[in-house]
């Protein structure tokens, strides 16, 4: 029980379970609050990171956004609050549950404001909220190609950017005379404008929306601007700002804003002594804040008197700063003072902007687009001296001594100051962001403070830690060194002498790697079996439902007719989903880990071999038809890609290795987005290394040019090798390549400046003559070939879980229903 | 939170295979009538039994996860998206709000028995 304001607490209901509600929750919890604790959301599943939300779209699941909940709470999903008793201190539901409070807090947030246009109703329409928001429009974009989004604002923008990723067209219609107008001046709204043109998508300014077309069907066809244009669109989602949620306020009689919002003072509470409210929903001195770190200090601010305490409120930093589209855009401080000064590099597309006192000493606030740089390094200094001159601040980003103020705020989410950060270095030995995160909550938000904390570390003098994992206090490189030094060859003789504990997920699979690399047999072999992924464990990549997916290697991506026949009989024989992959060959989903040994006995008695699809190895050397058929080629690039695959198969490495080669420099292998890749010219060969799509592409550097077809071989080896000995966990050659530079990786491997090179050699020339192909011998190994079996006691029977439906004439898994083990 | 466990009595005993059959620090899917539990053999000889289903991707999985400790807890780590779960007590080591049930489980003679309600 817990006394405040002399009443005695002991139910606390929440309205709303969002990001501040969740963290008004954690916060009694954590303070020690012993009483009853209701939680009642309309949302059909629990608080998740909305600033995350569109990365739901990218494909992190509904699970991962979750905030993980505390213990001894009961929260009521898909529940309604529809009205407050204030007189009997009781809530009601929309499907009639009553809840008695001591305390009640309003944590309702806001809604998107929808302008009252004709048609806004129309099929097709969606506002850009919530989870399930995000469902129905990547359900509606799976039928549609052009979209629009009303607003410009942060949010429009981000919306825009999503339907540009769900593959349409995209316009962005905005009433204001530029983007973001909240955040960017004119200047800075030009600059960012021509970012997002560059992108595709169509910029629509001083814009209005004067009716939603449908269609014959009822369903959106277009968006008619007042002057007249029409933009045709299948999908219209609006995004024109927000409004706070006080409609139970409003109900109740308490006091609201003008334009909304429930009024509160500096401890969070309402006109009614038991009524507080927290986060989008608040309004203090006349602002609603639309940010998450301010809302959080709500939640904080609340629960402390919640719990009998004292804490106060005060104005509110409303920085922003993200990455949209690739760009990064940034607004901190004031957007106007007595002089300003700016830097503007149209060729780079970069505009920064800072304001500052008459004086020129106090900065008051700036703006960036296309590079906020002066955002991580200026904002801690709003309110003060300036550390330099402004424009030479900008020009050069500030002198990389610049020491922050220890009061100075480095994370405006959780409101943490460079001062605390410290602190918890020092007091608990921090090694690593992910400490700072754990011991102050700074960066666990938006994340755009990240940069800065790292920046704290090093200033600290802290090594940051290059532990695997809690079990080996090495890294990988290490690990791969002591390995091969002492000569060890079982992940348990490593870990008792040189770890601790027993292993987990993270270190079994990098020794496991290490092991392969070093050519200890089979990677099924005794001990190794148990380090192995499940990938690794059943040779095939696991699949949503549970099921495993064959690829077989196709060299070069040349195949006969005959293979190709094998193939489609194969899956047909196993009704197996079949799909040409991005890597030229050729993928069969869906099966069950009984069916993998027969599937491969066919596979492998028709020549085929495994293509290490699973496996951190050498995945495929793509390639271009070159000189044979090609009228521009000057090499014959197939038969390089299908020698260098075969060479390096089975190789196992840090992450996963790719290669291509072109022809000629026309590229159409696309080999300068690869690991290593080949183009060739009229005397050879060039070498590029460092390349990478995926997540973060990057273009491959020269590395050699005009090279024989031995030399570049002999390149590619040591390249490999060295990259196998010392790169880190999963990193691939590009990052690696970026952290030893591309300089001293030359000099190593081009001048053999270290020495190692005929070592290098050897250990290569050892892969070559020793490689087998795996799903080979584990067809010949009775032992192993017990393994694949979904019951150990029950080897015949189909894991019944695993169902089929049929979409274009294929098979696709039946989605696993997720219910909710949450009461 | 309160999470909803299966409930275990352990008057059942269901033999499922013999100890050998179940390699040291790894996973084996045993199915007994409708569930699907999920054994483990850890390297000191234990046995470990706990739901088969990975309730984040809902896929029948965790049998085929990497067997390892964390801060000296025995462990799984899902093979769908690594979340690890204690083999002691089947809760969610990353999200403490999941949970798998787990089930009694004995070698009697040399056999694996394992107790479903
Ligand atoms: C099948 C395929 C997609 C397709 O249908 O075309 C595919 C499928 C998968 N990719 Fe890929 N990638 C495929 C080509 C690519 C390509 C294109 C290419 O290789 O030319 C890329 C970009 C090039 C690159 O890697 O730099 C690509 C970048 C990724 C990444 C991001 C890597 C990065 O460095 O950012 C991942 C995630 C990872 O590895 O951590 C990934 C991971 C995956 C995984 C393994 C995800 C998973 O763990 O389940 C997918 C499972 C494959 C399966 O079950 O068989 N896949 N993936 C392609 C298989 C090629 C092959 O024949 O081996
Ligand atoms: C796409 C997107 C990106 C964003 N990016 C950023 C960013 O980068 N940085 C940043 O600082 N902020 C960002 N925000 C804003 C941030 O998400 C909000 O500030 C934050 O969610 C506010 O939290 P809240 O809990 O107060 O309100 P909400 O998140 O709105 O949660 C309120 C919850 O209460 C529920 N509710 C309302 N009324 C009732 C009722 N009567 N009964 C039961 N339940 C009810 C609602 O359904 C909702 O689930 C972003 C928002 C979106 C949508
Ligand atoms: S890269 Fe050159 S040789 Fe190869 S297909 Fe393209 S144009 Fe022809
Ligand atoms: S500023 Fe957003 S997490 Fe630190």
């Amino acid at each position: 029980m817990t006394a405040s304001e002399g009443v005695t607490v002991s139910r606390v209901v929440v309205v709303g379970h969002g990001p501040t509600s969740h963290r008004l929750v954690e916060a009694l919890v954590d303070k020690g609050f012993d009483g009853r604790i209701t939680v009642f959301g309309e949302e059909p599943r629990a608080a998740y990171d909305r600033v995350a939300l569109t990365s739901y779209l990218a494909g992190r699941s509904a699970a991962d956004l979750t905030y993980p909940l505390p213990e001894g709470v009961v929260l009521r999903l898909s529940s309604r609050v529809v009205e407050i008793d204030r007189k009997n201190r009781t809530v009601v539901t929309a499907d009639g549950h009553a809840e008695p409070y001591d305390v009640l807090v309003l944590a309702t947030g806001s809604s998107p404001f929808v302008p009252p246009v004709p048609g806004r109703d129309a099929e097709g329409c969606f506002v850009y909220r919530t989870i399930d928001d995000l469902d129905a429009i990547r359900e509606a974009s799976g039928r549609a190609t052009t979209g629009v989004v009303i607003g410009g604002g942060l949010l429009g923008l981000e919306a825009a950017d999503a339907l540009r990723g769900l593959g349409l067209a995209t316009h962005i219609v905005e009433m204001g005379g530029w983007l973001m107008p909240r955040q960017v001046d004119e200047g800075g709204g030009a600059v960012l404008r021509n970012h997002v043109e560059a992108l595709g998508l169509s910029v629509h300014t001083e814009a209005g929306v004067k009716e939603i077309v449908a269609g014959p069907d009822g369903r959106v066809a277009g968006l008619l601007k007042p002057d007249g244009q029409t933009i045709e669109a299948q999908v219209v989602v609006f995004s024109a700002g927000i409004r706070p949620r006080d409609e139970l306020a409003r109900q109740a009689g308490l006091e609201v804003g003008g334009r909304g919002g429930i009024a509160v003072d500096d401890g969070m509470r309402t006109g009614d002594p038991a009524i507080y409210a927290v986060g989008e929903c608040a309004l203090y001195e006349g602002t609603v804040y639309g940010l998450v770190g301010p809302c959080f200090t709500m939640a904080e601010v609340a629960a402390d008197r919640i719990l009998g305490g004292e804490a106060v409120f005060t104005r509110a930093d409303m920085s922003t700063k993200l990455k949209l589209l690739g760009v990064e855009v940034a607004q901190f401080g004031a957007m106007d003072g007595a002089l300003n000064v700016t830097f503007m590099d149209p060729v780079s597309g970069v505009y920064q902007k800072l304001f500052v006192s008459d004086d020129a000493r106090t900065l008051l606030g700036g703006i960036c687009v296309g590079d906020a740089t002066p955002y991580n390094t200026l904002k801690p200094f709003v309110g003060r001296d300036l550390p330099g001159a402004p424009g030479e601040l900008l020009f050069t980003g500030g002198p990389a001594s610049m020491d922050l103020p220890d009061d100075a705020q480095v994370c405006s989410c959780n409101n943490v100051t460079k001062g605390q950060v410290c602190a918890a270095i020092a007091g608990n030995g921090l090694t690593d962001v992910a400490g700072i995160k754990d011991c102050t909550r700074a960066g666990t938000t938006c994340g755009s403070c990240l940069p800065m904390l790292k920046q704290i570390l090093v200033k600290a003098g802290v090594e940051v830690s290059k532990s695997l994992c809690e079990h080996f206090a090495h890294s990988r490189a290490e690990l791969f060194d002591i390995a091969s030094v002492r000569g060890i060859t079982t992940f348990s003789q490593l870990i008792a002498e040189h770890g601790t504990g027993r292993g987990c997920d993270v270190c079994k699979p990098v020794v496991a790697s290490i092991l392969a690399s070093l050519g200890n047999g089979h990677i099924l072999d005794g001990e190794q079996a148990t380090l192995q992924d499940t990938n690794d464990h059943f040779l095939a990549n696991i699949q949503r439902n549970g099921t495993y997916s064959v690829v077989p290697r196709i060299p070069g991506g040349e195949i006969t007719p005959d293979k190709l026949i094998v193939i489609g009989e194969v899956a047909r024989d196993f009704g197996l989903y079949t799909k040409i992959t991005g890597g030229q060959r050729i993928d069969l989903f869906g099966a069950r880990v009984e069916q993998l040994p027969l599937i491969w006995r066919r596979l492998v008695d028709a020549g085929f071999e495994s293509g290490h699809a699973y496996g951190k190895a050498l995945r495929t050397v793509k390639s271009c038809v070159g000189s044979t058929w090609c009228r521009y080629g000057v090499q014959d690039a197939v038969g390089l890609a299908i020698d260098l695959e075969l060479r390096y198969r089975g190789l196992r490495s840090p992450h996963k290795l790719k290669s291509a080669v072109s022809g000629c420099a026309r590229e159409c292998a696309e080999a300068r987005s690869k690991d290593f890749g080949i183009i060739a010219t009229e005397q050879g060969w060039n070498l590029y290394v460092g390349g990478n799509g995926g997540f973060t592409p990057r273009h491959a550097d020269l590395f050699a040019a005009d090279l024989s077809t031995a030399e570049l071989i002999r390149t590619i080896d040591r390249f490999l090798m060295f990259y196998i000995r010392t790169a880190d966990r999963l990193q691939r050659t590009s990052v690696w390549l970026e952290n030893q530079g591309l300089a001293y990786v030359k000099e190593v491997i081009l001048e053999d400046s270290l020495g190692i090179c005929a070592d290098l050699d050897a250990q290569m020339e050892r892969h070559v003559a020793t490689y087998a192909d795996e799903w080979g011998a584990i067809l010949e190994d009775p032992e192993k070939l017990r393994r694949f079996v979904s019951f150990v006691n029950a080897p015949g029977t189909p894991d019944p879980s695993i169902a089929f439906e049929t979409e274009r004439d294929q098979v696709k898994p039946v989605l696993i229903p997720l219910e909710v083990v949450r009461s | 939170m309160t999470i909803l466990r299966e409930d275990v009595e352990t008057t059942y005993w269901t033999p499922v295979c013999s100890y050998t059959d179940l390699l040291p620090e790894r996973g084996a899917c045993a199915l007994v009538d409708d569930h699907q539990i999920a054994l483990f053999r850890t390297f000191d000889g234990e046995l470990f039994a706990v739901g088969n289903r990975d309730p984040f991707s809902g896929a029948q999985v965790l049998s085929r996860g990497i067997v390892g400790t964390r801060a000296g807890e025995p462990s799984v780590a899902s093979p769908m998206h690594k979340q690890v779960f204690s083999l002691v007590t089947g809760r969610c080591m990353d999200d403490p709000a999941m949970a798998v049930p787990t089930y009694p489980i004995r070698i009697l003679d040399g056999t694996v028995e394992v107790g479903v309600r």
